[in-house]
Order: structure tokens, then C-alpha cells, then sequence
């Protein structure tokens, strides 16, 4: 069904003076109009709004339409609202093209509104010629797996796995820590209201454990997704933890006789923990894991020769066993959401704040351990040095943040950590101890947050507009430094007993492993890449993929969580109409011109092709639809032009090209 | 005379390199109106006809943008498809008496809009000191 000798109409946008103020849209009009096949040009304010597609669809009925060119914004926008568009007016969705004039042309030309106009020009004859070579097509309708895989285990997970689960969608929830709970676990109490952080969490991290939708797999890993949207297969690593956790009591009898001694990471090394742990009290699953890389028995038996093994002795549940193996779990899945959060920045990165070298200079997440009752301290805030509660105490701020030299972000959580923190001392410790607050700006964008700061103040907290740009310590132990109060003009010296500094976050190496493994786009800053900041914040651009949480950027409790609930919701719409449309961007052999060569066999990345015998020793290729992602490799490598990829066949690309060259 | 304002036929693949220049524009980055983007899916799609032609219906420059090697291709391993055809369509050039400076291959990710402002200034520049394509007087 060909659409007939091509009948073009040209939609050229003002987009609200966005381009017209640089183009001149009237030039373009009078450039475009006498070419062959053209037979309305018609420019708008706003060809997305509502009386504007309607205005479309009376031209594509009015003049007989069977070719849209709309010159407006990046494709990445409207399209499929344009789409529908030609849709209602009768016309089949794919003869449409769309010209960027926007992005790719009246924003970075600002300043030569001669060229741009010459460049739209260039771009909308490129768009009417390929446009004339458009054909009819019809998306392709697969059914889709119900399942989602939830990667990572911290607060977004969490909710959006519990959101998923309560929709009645089967949900896999891989963390790759023996735990969930993530680094909200990890706090004592939230700000601004103080209620405390394990309250709120260890609530809902029990409800995934029992929750029949959802399979839990900690201390496991992504390790490969084939397939597309609708229906992925995912890889999952489980590695091995050396206890059966259906036996497993979490009596923590093991850990009392292990002898092996390691640096504790839930207490950011604080302390130590054994061989055989469990992170903390309310761990889920509560179930011992054996750390492979430090037990003695893992590292030193040999056959016949056991080292250690004390933890067996003692288990009366019998649930030590030595002989599980890394397991390679397949799991099929129509979405996957990534929550793979971020992580701290490292503070020895700033040596002259003097964190690393001396012990009385700590972070705000070490800060978070030692107020929490289950921290290493049982919940005591001490000066590190000499064991006693500190009577001044100096926090930092934006370490690492918002500083060329290393995050020119803002961290989001910083300020309002510190309040938290501040409050806390003078609530929980004692309102004697003195407080300085040293500061770039006080940002409490959050709900209620600015209140929080004024009571912060109403606490006697001293606040100082500046930052030290140097820490030492006096040979009493004590720390000293110098900081000029821009508000006030004078230059302050402050000597604490303690002095912590507020870190932001940073992207995690698991962002990178994701974004490698999904082919997904990261930001300059590193962090994930939404599929639209504003309009599409909980998507990634690969269809399928959802995303939530601190692995976009920086950000709160309460950020987090809602980002959690829209990816959620976002999946459930995805996932609920129960087949995905996809689009026909897929390789077409022509069976006559195939010789057989295999060339596109052997060069498409998803095992798309596959030879058919056409009787008589010929063999043709046939193309699987619902493999094909539409790349085109096999197009541009097929020796006999015999495979093309829809929408961007040879002839519609070659066309553009001539179109913007020499016109037509 | 005015001077020389050089035509460059940009082919960006869909995911990283359209997206870049998009992010071009939405942060204001100012370059010079040379380019003129043609999307494919992948850069792997690029047929070495799509190259020539664009020569001979007068291009000055033609640039070939994708994702970055070795991992971020959204089709795992289209980008070095494309590396090859350009290296070898560089040496074609060449023996129709056209500079290989002329075409130009870059990885450009999605949020590298400052890297696409960057090549075509720099492209255009080294266009400008070629001066105009000798196809475009044959």
C-alpha cells in the first residue's frame, strides 16, 4: 500500500519566538514552497498545542495530505503526540518527519540569524525530500512478561519493589550486599522531624522479606540482560554465603566464636566485625554470610586438612555450608528499575581538612554510626581521640560538593544533615556542647526544612559564612582552624574537639556497571541519565528501563521514595496494557536480490538473522522482527543492497542528504 | 567577498550523538552554522555511499558521530563498524584528490554537548583553512 505521488505539508514552529526569534521562519516558507511535491507550508506559534494539531489535520484533509514535515523541536519531544496526530487526520503515523530547528539550529546560532535561516532552510528541504520517500508502516505487537527486576536494594528499591508487589506484579529484588535497607539504614533519625530512620524502614524491609510477589536476592548481581523492553532476560549472580538461609536461626552464635577480625563497613570501618556476620540487628534476610575473601577456612584448607571452622561447631542449626557455589539465576522480566543509589565521597580526597590524619576529624556519614544506638559506639558521640564526649564540635560543609576540583554539583542532603546532626547533639547530648556550622550557603529547599533551620539556630548553634580552607591539629589533640565569616567580615579561629565533615554523593561504580550493561547514558557528573529532566524523570531512554533514586543524582529520603512510587507506577502503565508496540524500525530483506552471502549474519550484535532454505541449495536470510533492534549494520554491509532497515532505507537517507545539499 | 562558510553533512547516530547535540542546545552552547545533522540509528549504519555522496552534491566536510568505544554503543558493536568504513573511506578520499581531513569521526555521548559544539568549531575551522571542497567546481 504505497502512499501515492507525494503530497507534502510543511509545518514550520515559532516555538514562542525559541526559533523564530533566530530564523526567519517567513524566508524558510518562501525557500520551500515551490519545491516539487509540496503543497502547504504553514507556520504557528505552537504546532504542539491542542488548536494546532487540529489545524494539522484539517490541512492533511484539506489538500489531501500523504507527507507531514514539522520543523519545531527535537524529535526526542512530541513525537508521539505528533504522531497521533496524523493518526486521527487518517494518515499512517510513519509519514511523518520531523526537522529540528530548535535544538540543532536557532539555539546555537543565536548570534547569525542569517546562517540559521540558511541552515533551516538546508534542514527542511533535507526533511521534505526523505519525507517524499516515506512509506506506510505498521508497528509491531508483542506480548509482554508481567515480571519486573528491581536492581538495588536501598529505600528506592525497597518502595518501588513493595509498590510493584502490592499492584500484583511478580517482582525479583536483587541487592548485592546480604542485606537490604541501603544507606538509610544506616541513619539514626531523618530530618527535619527527627522521627528515627529504622522506625520508618525496617518496617517495610520485613514486608519485602514476606511479601509473596517478590523473590529476594541479596548478596547477588547483575550480570547480563538480553532481549528488549517487554521481555528482557536478566542474568542474576548469586554468590555464595556459605549458610543455608532456610536453616539459618540469625542467632548470631557464630559471630561470638569467630575469630577473624575486619574492618566493619556497616560502621564505615569503625570498628570491626568477623568473618561470619550479620550487619546489623534487623538485617533482612537476618542470615549469616561468610566473607570469602577474609574466613579461614575458605582461604587455608586443603583436602583433608580443615582450618578453623569454629563457626560450624557452634551452629545448632546446622546451617554452615561450605559447599555452595557462585549460582547463575535466569529470570525473564518485561521492565527492569534500577536503584542502585551512589555513594559517599571519599574525604581523603580533601587532605587539608585533614581527614585520615587525625582521628578527631570525621565524616557526617561516620557522624550517622555514632549517634545510632547500634553504631559502634552504642550510640556515643565521642571525641575519637580521647574517648569523651566533645565539648565544641565544628562541622564543614560541602566537602567535595559544589568545588570544581571535584563535584561542581550541589549534594542536596549536606545542609540539612548537618542541621540534623547539630539538633541531635544539643537534644541527645548535651545542650552545653558548642556548635559552629561553617558554610558556602544555607540551602533547605525541602518541606519544612527552612523551619528546621530556624529552631537549629533557636538551639544556639553558631553559624559561620565561610569554609576553613585547612584543619590542624595543636599538639593537645584539639583542632584548630581559621575561617572568615563573609556575613560579618571577621576572620574567626575555631578550636573543637571534633570536627565533622559534611560529604555529598557521589556516583557508585555500580552506576557505571549498570549503564555499561544496559547501554545506558550517564551525565557529565556521572549519574544516570533521565530520559527527560522534567517530563520523563523516572525513564531512561532505552524502552523498559525505569529508573529511581540516588543513581540519578543527589538526593533525600523523600526524593528517593517518590521517584521509587512514580518509577513504580510508570512500570505497572508499562507493563499492564500486556503487549508493547514496537516500533517497525527493523531490517526487510528483498528475497530476490539475497545471494546468500551471510555477511548480515555475521555482523548483527543480536542474533537476529537467521538463513532459510528456499529449495534447490538457496538460502535466503530472514530477518526475526522481535530480535531486530533496528541498527542497520546489516544494511550498510549487505554487498547486494538486498537488506534495508525501515524508515532509514538507503533511498530515504540518500534523499535527506541530496535534499540539504542541492535542494531536492 | 564574504568569506567561506563551509558545509558539513553531519551523520549522528540516534542514541549518543543526536542527543549530544540536542544537549548543545538546551545549554545555549553558540557554534558555528555549519552542520547539518542527519539521524541513523546506529553509526554502523552509515553506508560508504552516504559518505560519497554527500562529497559529490557538494558537502565541504562530512563528520560521522557515534558512541563511544569500546562499550557505549546502544547496539554493542556499531561504532567500530563505523571506525572501520571511515578509516577506509578516508583513504578512498584521498585517491579522488579529496584532503582525508575532510572526514571526521567522533564519539560523542549524549551529555557531551559541549563535544559537539567543540568538533564542528574545530572542523569548521580546518575546513575553512582547506578552503571550499575541489568536487564542488568539477
Amino acid at each position: 500500500m504505497p502512499a501515492g505521488t507525494p503530497r507534502v505539508g510543511v509545518f514550520l514552529c515559532k516555538c514562542g519566538g525559541n526559533i523564530s526569534d533566530f530564523v526567519d521562519l517567513e524566508a524558510v516558507k518562501r525557500a520551500v514552497e515551490k519545491i516539487d511535491g509540496v503543497v502547504a507550508v504553514e507556520v504557528d506559534e505552537h504546532w504542539c498545542s491542542s488548536p494546532a494539531g487540529k489545524r494539522i489535520k484539517e490541512v492533511i484533509k484539506e489538500k489531501n495530505l500523504n507527507r507531514v514535515v514539522i520543523a519545531a523541536c527535537t524529535l526526542n519531544m512530541h513525537q508521539p503526540h505528533f504522531m497521533e496526530v496524523l493518526q486521527e487526520a487518517g494518515l499512517n503515523p510513519y509519514l511523518l518527519e520531523r526537522v529540528n530547528a530548535r535544538e540543532q539550529c536557532s539555539w546555537v546560532h543565536k548570534d547569525s540569524p542569517k546562517e540559521a535561516t540558511e541552515k533551516a532552510i538546508d534542514l527542511v528541504r533535507g526533511g521534505i525530500a526523505r519525507a517524499k520517500r516515506l512509506t506506510e508502516l505498521s508497528p509491531i505487537v508483542e506480548k509482554i512478561n508481567k515480571n519486573v527486576v528491581v536492581v538495588g536494594g536501598g529505600v528506592a528499591g525497597i518502595i518501588a519493589s513493595l509498590e510493584l508487589a502490592y499492584g500484583g506484579y511478580r517482582v525479583f529484588l536483587v541487592e548485592k550486599s546480604p542485606t537490604i535497607g541501603g544507606r538509610m539504614a544506616k541513619f539514626s533519625k531523618v530530618f527535619p522531624s527527627l522521627d528515627c530512620a529504622s522506625c520508618i524502614l525496617t518496617p517495610r524491609m520485613a514486608e519485602v522479606e514476606s511479601h509473596k510477589n517478590i523473590t529476594l536476592l541479596t548478596y547477588s548481581e547483575l550480570q547480563e540482560v538480553s532481549g528488549s523492553a517487554g521481555n528482557f532476560k536478566v542474568k542474576i549472580l548469586k554468590k555464595p554465603r556459605y549458610v543455608d538461609p532456610a536453616l539459618c536461626t540469625g542467632c548470631r552464635d557464630c559471630t561470638t566464636v569467630c575469630p577473624v577480625k575486619v574492618p566493619n563497613e556497616w560502621n564505615m570501618g569503625m570498628d570491626k566485625r568477623t568473618a561470619i556476620y550479620i550487619p546489623f540487628p534487623e538485617a533482612v534476610p537476618r542470615v549469616a554470610t561468610v566473607d570469602g575473601e577474609h574466613c579461614l577456612y575458605l582461604k587455608h584448607s586443603k583436602p583433608g586438612k580443615p582450618v578453623c571452622g569454629k563457626c560450624v561447631e557452634v551452629c545448632k542449626a546446622k546451617a554452615i555450608n561450605w559447599n555452595q557455589k557462585l549460582e547463575v539465576l535466569e529470570v525473564e522480566a518485561g521492565a527492569i528499575l534500577l536503584a542502585v543509589g551512589s555513594e559517599v565521597f571519599d574525604a581523603r580526597r580533601v587532605p587539608q581538612l585533614g581527614y585520615g590524619l587525625y582521628k578527631n576529624v570525621i565524616t557526617s556519614m561516620e557522624f550517622e554510626r555514632m549517634i545510632n544506638s547500634d553504631g559502634p559506639t552504642g550510640g556515643k558521640v565521642v571525641n575519637p581521640v580521647t574517648g569523651e564526649t566533645p565539648k565544641v564540635v565544628a562541622f564543614i560543609q560541602c566537602v567535595g560538593s559544589r568545588d570544581e576540583k571535584y563535584n561542581p554539583y550541589c549534594c542536596r542532603i549536606g545542609c540539612t544533615a548537618t542541621l540534623k546532626h547539630a539538633a541531635l547533639l544539643k537534644e541527645y547530648v548535651s545542650k552545653d556542647i558548642d556548635i559552629y556550622v561553617c558554610y558556602n550557603d544555607m540551602r533547605t529547599v525541602g518541606k519544612g526544612f527552612e523551619e528546621f533551620y530556624r529552631r537549629v539556630r533557636d538551639m544556639g548553634v553558631k553559624f559561620i559564612r565561610g569554609l576553613p580552607s585547612e584543619v590542624k591539629q595543636k599538639p593537645d589533640g584539639t583542632l584548630s582552624f581559621n575561617v572568615f565569616d563573609t556575613t560579618t567580615e571577621t576572620l574567626y579561629e575555631v578550636n573543637a574537639d571534633l570536627v565533622v565533615l559534611a560529604i555529598g554523593l557521589v556516583p557508585s561504580p555500580d552506576i557505571e556497571k549498570v549503564a555499561k550493561l544496559l547501554k545506558l547514558s550517564r551525565g557529565h557528573d556521572g549519574f544516570l541519565l533521565e530520559a527527560h529532566e522534567k517530563l520523563r524523570p523516572v525513564e531512561t531512554l532505552t524502552d523498559g528501563i525505569f529508573v529511581a533514586g540516588s543513581c540519578l543524582g543527589p538526593m533525600d529520603i523523600h526524593d528517593a521514595t517518590s521517584e521509587a512510587m512514580g518509577a513504580a507506577s510508570k512500570v505497572m502503565g508499562f507493563l499492564s496494557a500486556g503487549e508493547i508496540v514496537k516500533e517497525p524500525i527493523v531490517a526487510k530483506v528483498n528475497e530476490d536480490l539475497c545471494s546468500g552471502c551471510r555477511v548480515c549474519v555475521s555482523v548483527c550484535p543480536f542474533d537476529a538473522i537467521k538463513m532459510e532454505e528456499k529449495g534447490e541449495g538457496k538460502f535466503v536470510a530472514k530477518v526475526d522482527e522481535v530480535s531486530c533492534k533496528g541498527c542497520g549494520l546489516c544494511a550498510s554491509s549487505c554487498p547486494t543492497a538486498a537488506i534495508t532497515t525501515q524508515h532509514f532505507t538507503d533511498e530515504q537517507i540518500r534523499a535527506q542528504v541530496r535534499g540539504i545539499l542541492v535542494g531536492t | 567577498m564574504s568569506e567561506f562558510q563551509p558545509k558539513i553533512v553531519a551523520f549522528c547516530c540516534n542514541w549518543c550523538s543526536y542527543a549530544g547535540a540536542d544537549q548543545a542546545g538546551l545549554r545555549r552552547l553558540q557554534y558555528p552554522p555549519t552542520a547539518r545533522i542527519v539521524r541513523i540509528m546506529c553509526s554502523g549504519r552509515l553506508d560508504p555511499v552516504f559518505v560519497l555522496e554527500a562529497f559529490r552534491y557538494g558537502a565541504d566536510g562530512v563528520l560521522v558521530a557515534g558512541c563511544h568505544t569500546p562499550t557505549d554503543c546502544h547496539y554493542t558493536s556499531g561504532n567500530f563498524k563505523a571506525e572501520r568504513r571511515v578509516l577506509l573511506l578516508r583513504k578512498l578520499l584521498e585517491q579522488l584528490g579529496l584532503e582525508p581531513e575532510r572526514l571526521r569521526l567522533e564519539w560523542i555521548s549524549a551529555s557531551e554537548g559541549e563535544k559537539f559544539a567543540r568538533v564542528i568549531e574545530e572542523m569548521t575551522q580546518k575546513l575553512k583553512e582547506l578552503g571550499p571542497s575541489p568536487l564542488k567546481s568539477a
